[in-house]
């Protein structure tokens, strides 16, 4: 008996050792991710030859048979795309009619933009809390004063039916990230109020916005705004769909960070209200990081599908991206019959490369953002 | 003596569910007062009411010389001077072991971030893992986030200290080094309700043991005759229960 337990207990203490070493390669590899077993190995063909089936014409269209060089002319009777139509219009798709000589102020807003969103995202960057105070306040007025001009200034005013192309579209993305956010916010936390009245206010938006079609609230946005404000007030043609988009991304987001609000444990602002932090403080230091933390999918899923969304103010007569591919290929200069599957290509591309960005990025900061052992 | 915290004649109920019924206790300062009784007996509620985590609908609470009303200002003033440790510990998972000290000195007191750093290490000193300040919560063992949790509190240099089964969380091999922090806290004086089902800890540095049956106060005794002579039936069943 006592021989037999021996051979089951450790006398010596075991050394680590280093884990075995994967049996690597690339014949593994297929096995274990393409062809585990019948049905993955049947999606595999399948998708391949989907692959097969796809790839060839699109090679052709898109690079051997596209027109690279030249004028109008060269693509008159291509068959593939043609590219030189998109770097002739580059300029236009990308400022609409804002006047060459000022089209840097659009540059720097842009700009501008972008570095503070990389500031205010990146949680390796210091005084975080400056980027976000200019990102949310001080970087719409400056844009607004740059980019509509301030004769006192020395900077000529440039009337908004000017404006268009992909910097309205980021325009209206970004005015649609900046106010929707902090508004969807307040939003989410109006409807958890302890005052009935709000919150059933905040539910009357919320709702109400929500079952109703982007297209809809544009319009409402459009013709109804005008109606509520003194004549000399009246909002700008182009700022009216902005205050659109922004509210209707705002009853989005408040849903999406209700979820984020629910899902903190109530231990978390019993112990913030047991150290003695006021609501607010609790609310900025303890609720909302996290909250927003753990809804960042969410948030950029919304973020991705209203700034798709915005093509739609095309409809109220804003001069959007789509809206100038739509004019460029309407340029009787440029006649071909690729010119508009170009135009639409282009668009779609560059639509998935903002999108597919936001999307990677979010996934990175979830990651970044996110303390304590991988689980 | 002066009372620091004064109960009189209170009653609480959640809906019509009267969970405290005609509490009233006093506790003198550096008074170590354990709090049992059996599962939804109303012990967590009992010590809630005392920082208004809960309100309670009638009768007295007086903390400190301040009488909880509901009074905001009064509510703020009381919380600063009562720390309190949840069963769960509640660090902020956001933030680092420093940060979840430094919060509460930052944000109540207005102490600047080189102060309230330099307090909340000895504080983590105290509870022996200054080592482990940059960490998050999550990356530290239950025992460990549950010593943050009392440092943290500490942090705000309280007067009284509030306890709600600070190791049923534990797993046993870690529930003795949360009880020694707490022995050496009390062995500093500090006023201190802990509502446990250690009765080894209530032996050693209660005062007073508080048994708490549907809602009410049973028995209060020194811990010496509440083990040894328990004076009612309930108690007698509850801690035949727990020392089987
Ligand atoms: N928010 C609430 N709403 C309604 N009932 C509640 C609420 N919180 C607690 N109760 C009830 O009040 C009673 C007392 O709860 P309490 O948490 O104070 O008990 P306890 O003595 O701490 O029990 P335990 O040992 O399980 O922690 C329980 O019956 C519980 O179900
Ligand atoms: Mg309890």
């Amino acid at each position: 008996m006592n021989a037999d337990v021996s051979r089951f207990v450790a006398r010596d203490m075991a050394p680590a050792r280093s884990p075995p070493v994967a049996a690597a390669g690339l014949w593994r590899w297929l096995r274990h991710n393409l062809f585990q077993n019948a049905a993955s190995t049947f999606l595999t063909l399948t998708g391949l030859g989907f692959i097969a089936l796809l790839a060839p014409p699109l090679w052709r269209f898109l690079v051997s048979d596209a027109v690279w060089h030249g004028g109008p002319s060269a693509c008159v009777a291509a068959s593939g795309a043609c590219w030189t139509f998109i770097a002739q219009k580059l300029p236009f798709l990308t400022y609409g009619s804002y006047p060459e000589a000022q089209r840097w102020r659009v540059d720097v807003v842009v700009l501008a933009g972008f570095a503070l969103i990389v500031w205010l995202l990146s949680p390796r960057l210091a005084h975080r809390n400056l980027a976000a105070g200019l990102f949310f306040v001080a970087f719409p007025v400056a844009a607004l004063v740059l980019l509509h001009g301030a004769p006192a200034l020395g900077l000529a005013t440039i009337d908004t039916s000017l404006w268009g192309g992909i910097f309205v579209t980021l325009l209206l993305g970004l005015s649609g990230i900046v106010f929707s956010l902090p508004l969807g916010t307040a939003l989410a936390l109006a409807r958890r109020s302890k005052l009935p009245l709000i919150r059933f206010a905040a539910a009357l938006f919320i709702e109400t916005v929500r079952g109703v079609p982007f297209i809809t609230v544009l319009f409402l946005a459009n013709f109804m705004l005008p109606l509520f404000v003194p004549v000399t007030w009246e909002p700008d043609r182009l700022l009216r769909p902005m205050i659109g988009t922004a509210l209707f991304g705002a009853a989005y987001m408040a849903e999406v960070v209700r979820g984020g609000l629910q899902a903190l444990p109530r231990g978390q602002t019993e112990a913030a209200r047991a150290l003695g932090l006021s609501p607010w403080a609790s609310l900025r230091r303890v609720v909302l990081p996290q909250a927003l933390t753990i809804v960042i999918p969410g948030i950029v899923n919304s973020f991705i599908g209203l700034f798709k969304d915005t093509t739609l103010v095309s409809i109220v007569g804003i001069f959007d991206f789509l809206g100038a591919a739509e004019a460029a290929r309407a340029d009787p200069k440029w006649q071909g019959p690729s010119i508009a599957t170009t135009g639409y290509i282009f668009a779609a591309l560059f639509y998935f490369c903002c999108c597919y960005a936001m999307s990677r990025w979010s996934q990175g900061l979830e990651r970044r953002l996110r303390h304590g052992p991988e689980t | 003596m002066a009372m620091i915290i004064e109960m009189a004649a209170v009653n609480k109920w959640y809906q019509s569910f009267h969970v405290l019924r005609d509490i009233s206790l006093e506790v003198a300062q550096g008074e170590r007062i354990v709090i049992c009784g059996p599962s939804g007996s109303g012990k967590s509620t009992l010590i809630r009411c005392l920082n208004r985590l809960e309100e309670h609908q009638s009768g007295r609470i007086v903390v400190d010389g301040v009488e909880l009303t509901g009074d905001v200002k009064k509510t703020a003033a009381v919380r600063r001077e009562v720390g309190m440790v949840f069963q769960q510990f509640n660090l902020f998972p956001h933030l680092t072991i420093l940060e979840n000290c430094t919060l509460a000195p930052m944000q109540v007191k207005h102490m600047p971030q080189r102060e309230a750093a330099a307090l909340a290490m000895t504080f983590l000193e105290r509870v022996r893992i200054p080592e482990q300040a940059q960490k998050y919560p999550a990356q530290l063992s239950g025992g460990q986030q549950q010593r943050v949790a009392i440092a943290r509190a500490l942090c705000m240099k309280p007067k009284i200290m509030l306890f709600d089964e600070p190791t049923s969380a534990l797993d046993p091999e870690m529930v003795n080094e949360v009880l020694d922090t707490m022995v050496s806290l009390a062995q500093d004086g500090m006023t201190m309700l802990v509502v446990t089902h250690e009765m080894g800890f209530a032996r050693e540095v209660a005062t007073r043991v508080v048994f708490m049956d549907s809602g009410q106060i049973i028995e209060i005794q020194a811990p010496e005759p509440f083990f040894a002579a328990p004076q009612h039936e309930r108690t007698k069943a509850f801690l035949g229960q727990l020392l089987r």
